[in-house]
């Protein structure tokens, strides 16, 4: 029995002859981002529930200037007060979020993601296009991904802020006008946001290559190597690292959201 | 014995269709095993490539139900056999008859590349000495059987066909372990860059995932290589340092 079919160079889009279920990953990456990308730039515009006590949400540290409207945003803020001549759609998020989500759109892992899952380019492996022409990150605009570097030189920074944030959600108010140490689920849930995405920023493609990428001759750099060896031992997992870093800091931000609206007290003090 | 039905695509470049052969199969066998037992018993002018059945000469790289494999390491009870199993050439390079492609673009674009170049011998006796952990990382790399799945699966050579422009991840890996050798002089970014076509990878990793030796290609090869390739052109606080210093 014969089967004249496509001949093999002819191609029609989505076409393949694989049988497994090429079409769930690409898909789960699909419905993985979109929710994060809804609820990010929600929670970015809404400007408000942002803080709670000694708790800041990631997604609007650092707070360079705390809107009038939040109370205690002006405790936390770096700046001071939200200029007056600022537009509203202007919310602290805003001015801060492009970095760590620059970054993550960057990402070497990312990117291959989303090129299939958004792009479809390709849609899965030795599965068929829905385009003809290519440019790839060869020319313009993809060229432009290049520019991830500078983003880990930020994103390095903001660790380090988020960090910082978890040692002020230790002190909490002893209604007496002073602090006292304490530890909330809440601090408990910043500083997973801070390991998650340390490894996911420790474990990036382009600091493996700024540590050790191009030492030619790493047994004679003990330092280098021994940072090299930490960064690629991170980046053998960093699809994973990026998933969980991605799910704590949308959840961390959600845990702040819902304790700022509910007035819910989660701390103990020692 | 039990009987499972192979639909193998039969022709050259001017016409070609699948054709399908029932065969009996047994514990144990891989796709290159029936392939065989059709050749031998019902089709005899059918056209494979094959040396080794050891997964070591790279030479019967084939479509396995639209998955690119070596037809001698694909076991047929990873497959359901239940319905007919699709067997076909690479799609990335031209038909030559049945399952065999021409490959010989790759050992074209291999001669274009910039060879090893050792730096002068640090003994008399005209050896060198490296240590070991200086090596290690490029070990992997050496480990290409020059299969070309990687080729056929990238979507850039499959479905762009742009051969003319881009290397294709297996000279990614082979540049790799030049640029990376702890003795190596040449540099190779220029060209990494322009004609290599770098810069088409889109890193969505499917060489890496049919590399029968499991090299990462990409995580280990083609990144790297594109940060040095960033480094030399496309990073400005680089190159202000380099006119400093
Ligand atoms: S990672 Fe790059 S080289 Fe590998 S298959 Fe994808 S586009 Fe091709
Ligand atoms: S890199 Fe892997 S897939 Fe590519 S030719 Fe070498 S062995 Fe084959
Ligand atoms: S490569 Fe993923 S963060 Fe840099
Ligand atoms: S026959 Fe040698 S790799 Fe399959």
């Amino acid at each position: 029995m014969t089967h004249p079919e496509l001949t093999l160079t002819e191609r029609r889009p989505f076409q393949t002859r694989r049988r497994d279920t090429w079409w769930v990953q690409p898909l789960a990456v699909f419905t993985g981002l979109g929710i994060f990308i809804l609820y990010a730039t929600f929670r970015v515009f809404e400007g408000a529930h942002f803080l709670h006590g000694p708790y800041l949400s990631p997604f609007y540290s650092p707070l360079l200037f705390g809107p009038k409207e939040v109370a205690h945003s002006l405790e936390h803020s770096w700046f001071g007060a939200m200029p007056d001549w600022m537009p509203a759609l202007i919310t602290p998020a805003v001015l801060i979020l492009w970095a760590p989500l620059g970054f993550r759109f960057t990402c070497y892992y990312y990117r291959g993601a989303y090129y299939k899952a958004f792009w479809a380019d390709p849609p899965s492996c030795s599965v068929s296009e829905p385009r003809n022409n290519y440019r790839g990150e060869h020319s313009f605009p993809l060229i432009i991904q290049n520019i991830h570097r500078y983003f880990l030189y930020v994103a390095l920074i903001i660790v380090c802020i988020l960090a910082y944030d978890v040692w002020k959600a230790l002190w909490f108010d002893d209604g007496n006008g002073g602090t006292t140490f304490g530890i909330g689920l809440g601090t408990l849930i910043l500083a997973g946001n801070v390991v998650f995405l340390g490894g996911y920023t420790f474990g990036c493609h382009s600091l493996r290559h700024l540590v050790g990428g191009t030492v030619g001759l790493l047994s004679k750099a003990p330092v280098r190597r021994q940072a090299y060896n930490c960064v690629s031992c991170l980046n053998r997992r960093h699809m994973l690292w990026a998933w969980m870093s991605l799910c704590w800091v949308g959840f961390s931000d959600l845990y702040v959201r819902i304790v700022a609206t509910t007035g819910f007290e989660d701390w103990i003090t020692f | 014995m039990a009987k499972a039905t192979f639909r193998i695509w039969r022709g050259d470049a001017n016409a070609a269709q699948f054709v399908d052969y029932e065969t009996e199969v047994a514990e144990g066998m891989v796709v290159l095993d029936a392939i065989h037992r059709i050749q031998a018993d019902q089709a005899n002018d059918m056209a494979v490539r094959w040396n080794c059945k050891a997964g070591k000469c790279g030479s019967c790289s084939a479509e396995v139900n639209g998955n690119p494999k070596l037809m001698c390491m694909a076991r047929l009870n990873d497959l359901p056999l239940d319905e007919p199993v699709t067997v076909e050439p690479m799609r990335a390079f031209p038909l030559i008859k049945d399952l065999v492609t021409d490959v010989s673009w790759n050992f074209k674009v291999k001669e274009k590349m910039k060879p090893f170049a050792p730096r002068p011998p640090d003994a008399e006796d005209g050896t060198w000495r490296m240590e070991q952990e200086d090596i290690d990382h490029i070990q992997e790399f050496r480990k290409c059987i020059e299969c070309f799945l990687c080729q056929d699966v990238c979507h850039v050579l499959r479905e762009h066909d742009l051969h003319e422009e881009f290397i294709g991840p297996r000279f990614f890996v082979y540049a790799a372990s030049l640029e990376m050798h702890p003795i190596d002089t040449e540099n190779r970014l220029e060209e990494l860059k322009d004609s290599d076509g770098i810069g088409y990878c889109n890193i969505t990793k499917c060489c890496t995932k049919v590399c029968p030796e499991h090299i990462t290609i990409t995580d280990n090869a083609i990144i790297p290589l594109k940060e040095r390739v960033v480094d030399e052109f496309y990073d400005p606080i680089k190159k202000l340092f380099r006119v400093f210093s």
